[in-house]
């Protein structure tokens, strides 16, 4: 059952919220000690907060919308219960003292947190590989990573061990996991989330979404978490759209662009092939398709990674070993402290990033580095705005290639980030895009394909997804 | 530009990154960032000349809110994470000698 038929079928007393959240703890306890999706259950919890659902329903009182649906929570976001680690040993014992405020929401619409996913630590990372806590596999072939960095959040939707999750994407970290793992995910215009109680990476591209098996499911947790927030300064007091009644938007007429600077070398045969299948079938529900030029792409992934890193650096500044988390003891200098700490706490994608992004910013090199991608953020962002003039949305890969094999690029970082050519763009110009599953390959392993769309399209993005859902099966097929 | 970090680069970039490396991190350090900002140095193709930058996509500015009082989680709350804390401190090792007080 995907996540809009649980609610309903809870809503309408057809399942019980403890059953829906039984199921979910028994897909957990049967696939995880081989995928390892979660890094933190709470059952007794979740069927507690389940058992007063099914109460408020007896009693017919009012429910929010996700009553009684079980979710997953990227252990980024602070929770009020168990730790929040963002993967890293710096964090190994953290508790929040308050909740994320999409989390906040969550709960408030009446959904249950079953657990905390697993996560490249502190975001950082394309394949989940660098959690200092465990390694999720995909779902599709354990041999192979879930993408990342929200790779737990995506491994535990596609093996239904929820319905929906929600993860962050800095630089593709929802998109590319939900194409790897064959699941929708969203990443919302820059603002529509607030980012209160999400661990900050990069804090002017960071945006939480939905990941979840249907474009209607993932409709649904974003009217639920999107909206102002004024204790994120760049939220935005912009009204939430009915997405989920914009759904039945048809595609007649929708103007669909398409860049050759998304098709070019690099693209594997297999998701090109797919890709230009998911295209037909728009064309033959009356899209318009046509070409549009995003001259700037591949400067893209250069950019990202001065911009991303450099926010980095500062964000990080705070684990010092005195206010929370890791402490490295027998030291009685304070800033001997400080570098052993975050020696011991950081793994080493987190130090290289950190060190890159102080580079970038450091005297001498500011201007060369730091600023000059600052403006090519510029060239980048002028790029999408010039296409949506005469379209509506863009569709591209979501990534080059599906899943790549464990280890495979963990030993030449250049060749990790590059896999982020389709998704840092996005991010970088703060629009929304989203993934959604659009075939296969030899192998068996899922495409994704992006929608891209201008900001605070999210219901056009959505409606079209839709769309595609309702006239095509890939998002039914199940990993095992 | 200079597209090689040296080592003695990487150890002055991590005294301000507060990272203490071994030597073995200094010398992967050294060719892996070297790697990536030979890549990036790409940049310098664009001419940025009228290009103002963007450090941030939305056209906010200045944000204010109401100067109104709250509660305070308090001082439990706050040190609940601390790794060491004394009544209601942070500890930390001795910042200044006697001489510098």
């Amino acid at each position: 059952m995907n996540l809009v038929e649980t609610a309903q079928a809870i809503r309408n007393k057809e399942l019980s919220a403890v059953d829906a959240v039984r199921q979910s703890l028994d897909a957990i306890a049967r696939h995880d000690g081989k995928y390892r999706a979660f890094v933190q259950v709470d059952g007794d919890r979740a069927l507690s907060r389940a058992r007063e659902v099914d109460e408020a329903l007896g009693r017919g009182a009012p429910v929010g919308p996700l009553a009684g649906v079980p979710v997953g929570i990227k252990d980024n976001m602070c929770t009020r219960f168990g730790r929040t680690t963002c993967a890293s040993r710096i964090l190994h014992n953290f508790e929040a003292p308050y909740d994320a405020h999409a989390v906040e929401r969550l709960e408030r619409a009446g959904a249950i947190i079953v657990g905390k996913t697993n996560l490249d630590e502190f975001a950082m990372g394309s394949s989940t590989e660098n959690s200092s806590v465990q390694q999720t596999l995909n779902p599709w072939d354990p041999r192979r990573v879930p993408g990342g960095s929200s790779g737990g959040s995506a491994t535990a939707v596609a093996l239904g061990m929820v319905p929906g999750a929600l993860g962050s994407d800095t630089g593709g970290s929802i998109r590319q996991p939900a194409s790897f793992c064959g699941v929708v995910g969203l990443k919302p215009t820059y603002g529509r989330v607030s980012r209160h109680g999400l661990v900050a990476f990069a804090s002017s591209l960071d945006q939480i979404g939905p990941l979840a098996r249907t474009a209607a499911d993932a409709a649904l947790l974003l009217s639920v978490i999107a909206g102002y927030d004024p204790r994120d300064s760049t939220s935005v007091d912009e009204q939430v759209p009915e997405y989920e009644a914009g759904l039945d938007r048809p595609l007649r007429g929708l103007r669909i662009g398409i860049a050759p600077e998304y098709f070019s070398e690099g693209l594997d045969d297999p998701v090109r092939s797919a890709v230009e299948a998911a295209l037909d079938v728009y064309r033959k529900h009356g899209a318009v398709v046509s070409e549009i030029r995003l001259p700037h792409t591949r400067y893209a992934i250069a950019c990202y990674y001065l911009v991303a890193t450099a926010e980095a650096s500062s964000n990080l500044a705070r684990y010092d070993g005195v206010h929370y988390g890791h402490r490295t003891e027998g030291i009685d200098d304070v800033i001997e402290l400080y570098s052993a700490s975050r020696r011991d706490g950081f793994g080493p994608e987190v130090k290289r990033r950190i060190m890159l992004g102080t580079y970038a910013l450091s005297s001498g090199y500011y201007d060369a580095y730091y600023l000059k991608a600052l403006k090519v953020r510029t060239l980048l962002r002028r790029d999408f705005e010039r296409a949506f003039e005469t379209v509506d949305v863009i569709a591209s890969p979501v990534a080059p290639t599906t899943a790549f094999a464990l280890g495979e690029k963990t030993d030449n970082p250049l060749a990790m980030y590059l896999a982020d050519v389709y998704t840092t763009s996005v991010n970088l110009a703060g629009v929304p895009g989203i993934s959604i599953p659009c075939g296969f390959d030899g192998a068996g392993l899922p495409v994704g394909l992006q929608l891209i769309g201008p900001p605070f399209a999210e219901d056009t993005l959505l409606a079209a997804a839709h769309q595609f859902q309702l006239v095509t099966d890939h998002h039914t097929r199940a990993a095992v | 530009m200079g597209a090689t970090i040296d080592e003695d680069s990487v150890r002055h970039i991590a005294v301000l990154s507060r990272l203490d490396l071994t030597d073995e991190e200094v010398a992967k350090f050294s060719s892996e960032l070297s790697a990536i900002v030979d890549y990036v140095d790409q940049l310098n193709e664009l001419d940025t000349g009228d290009v103002p930058p963007t450090a941030h996509v939305l056209a906010v500015h200045n944000v204010f809110r109401a100067d109104e009082p709250a509660p305070s989680p308090g001082p439990n709350v706050v040190l609940a994470n601390a790794p060491q804390r004394q009544d209601t401190f942070f500890k930390v090792p001795k910042v200044l000698d006697q001489d510098s007080a």
